[in-house]
């Protein structure tokens, strides 16, 4: 059958070999069978002595060729071919393997997002003095450029990787991919991720981390929140920092936290200063406590596996 | 731009599958809440796509109505922008349900 039209070809044969009727100029009709041999030229076989004619081609005119290899009169070969797949797949597939091996490390992952100048690098520096010594912590570092974030991070003494995105704006989840394994993060250790200071892209690029917690200070607008409403939707925090100029600023912090509450009603909110250290104890026991949590999952992970090995061992004991 | 280099990808791969010498036409799924500005998306493609299989295309870009469901109302309502409030009761509890797609739904290529 063909393809194009969906006709039965090839059922009027005579002998093998195809007839049809065709009208000449000079208006005489008749019918004639004809072989085939395809190879650019043609003879016709006619049954009467007037008009003998052939047809050869000088050049191939091939019309199977085309990708659709069939030919429709007033239709070029192209074709429509769907793809129906999510912009963001490859992202989101990278992102992905970081949380599966997160998640077999019992790595609690952070990603820290909010625009330049709120305050995260300071805030960073805060929770590594507070936290260090009670787990092993890695932090990427994403800016445009220079490697100053993580001199200032290294100078805690915990290992930092600075990514520089040249033009891009965000960090995505083949850099923290390759982040991961230059670092090589210990089990059951904290994994923070500075994104480039951005409130706009960063919200659509999962990088595999658990949580997104997002930065925002007093000195910007109680309004930001729903200016760019998509980075406190894919939050799960939101650290209202430099809470210690609040006496010096018209910022009203309950208006604030309203605001970030209409674009994400399920928000944790904690109010911090990273200078003077107000508040970084709630946020450090938030850190701690997901911590644990992930290290119970592990565990939790590992015990199932360890129960299982052990149960298909007594069976095959048994046998 | 990453959006634009995203398009692009898909739509080489796919090319490339089909045996396709040259793409005529893209056509992305854009949902009204999903904050991309078509205009951008449209200048980056072009920037993007020059001198690959896909340079010169036509892009269409088909924009996906927002709509969202209220707790409150228990039923589908327009949104007009994300985390905006629904038109029915004013409450912001709204989960956006359409709206936020990017998506390449077909290329045309020959």
């Amino acid at each position: 059958m063909c393809t194009v039209c969906g006709c039965g070809a090839g059922e009027t044969k005579i002998d093998g070999a195809h007839e049809h009727t065709h009208v000449h100029e000079d208006g005489t009709v008749h019918s004639h069978a004809h072989d085939h041999v395809h190879d650019g030229q043609h003879t016709h076989a006619h049954g009467d002595d007037h008009h003998h004619h052939e047809h050869r081609g000088a050049h191939d005119l091939d019309y199977g060729s085309g990708p659709a290899h069939a030919h429709v009169p007033g239709l070029s070969q192209a074709r429509m071919v769907q793809i129906e797949q999510d912009i963001l797949a490859k992202n989101n597939g990278y992102a992905m393997a970081n949380r599966q091996h997160f998640d077999a490390h019992g790595i609690f992952a952070l990603n820290l997002v909010s625009s330049p100048g709120s305050g995260k690098t300071t805030l960073l520096v805060k929770t590594i003095e507070l936290l260090k010594g009670t787990v092993a912590i890695n932090v990427v570092e994403g800016d445009q450029q220079t490697a100053n974030d993580a001199e200032r991070i290294r100078a805690t003494g915990v290992q930092a990787l600075q990514i520089n995105t040249g033009k891009g704006c965000h960090l995505d989840g083949h850099m923290v991919g390759h982040a991961v394994q230059r670092l090589q993060p210990a089990d059951e250790s904290l994994f923070l991720i500075e994104n480039v200071g951005n409130l706009v892209c960063p919200a659509a690029f999962d990088l595999g981390e658990h949580h997104k917690v997002a930065i925002l200070s007093v000195t910007e607008g109680e309004d930001k929140q729903l200016k760019y409403p998509d980075m406190f939707a894919a939050a799960d925090v939101m650290l209202l920092n430099k809470c210690d100029l609040l006496p010096y600023l018209e910022f009203d912090p309950d208006l604030a936290e309203a605001n970030a509450r209409r674009v994400n009603p399920h928000l944790t909110i904690i109010r911090v200063s990273a200078s003077n250290g107000d508040g970084l104890r709630a946020w450090v026991r938030w850190i701690q406590s997901g911590l644990e949590a992930q290290c119970a999952r592990r565990a939790a992970s590992v015990d199932a596996l360890k129960r299982r090995v052990a149960e298909l061992e007594r069976q095959l004991a048994e046998k | 731009m990453s959006l634009a280099e995203g398009v692009l990808q898909l739509v080489e791969e796919t090319a490339r599958r089909e045996q396709a010498h040259r793409v005529k036409l893209v056509v992305l799924e854009i949902g009204q809440l999903a904050s991309v500005e078509a205009e951008a998306l449209r200048f980056c493609f072009e920037a993007v796509s020059r001198d690959s299989m896909a340079q010169g295309a036509a892009l269409e870009i088909v924009s996906v109505p927002g709509s969202g469901w209220c707790m409150l109302c228990a039923d589908t309502v327009p949104m007009q922008e994300r985390y905006g409030v629904c038109p029915t009761c004013g409450s912001y509890g709204l989960t956006a349900t359409t709206g936020m797609e990017m998506r390449v739904r077909e290329i045309e290529i020959e």
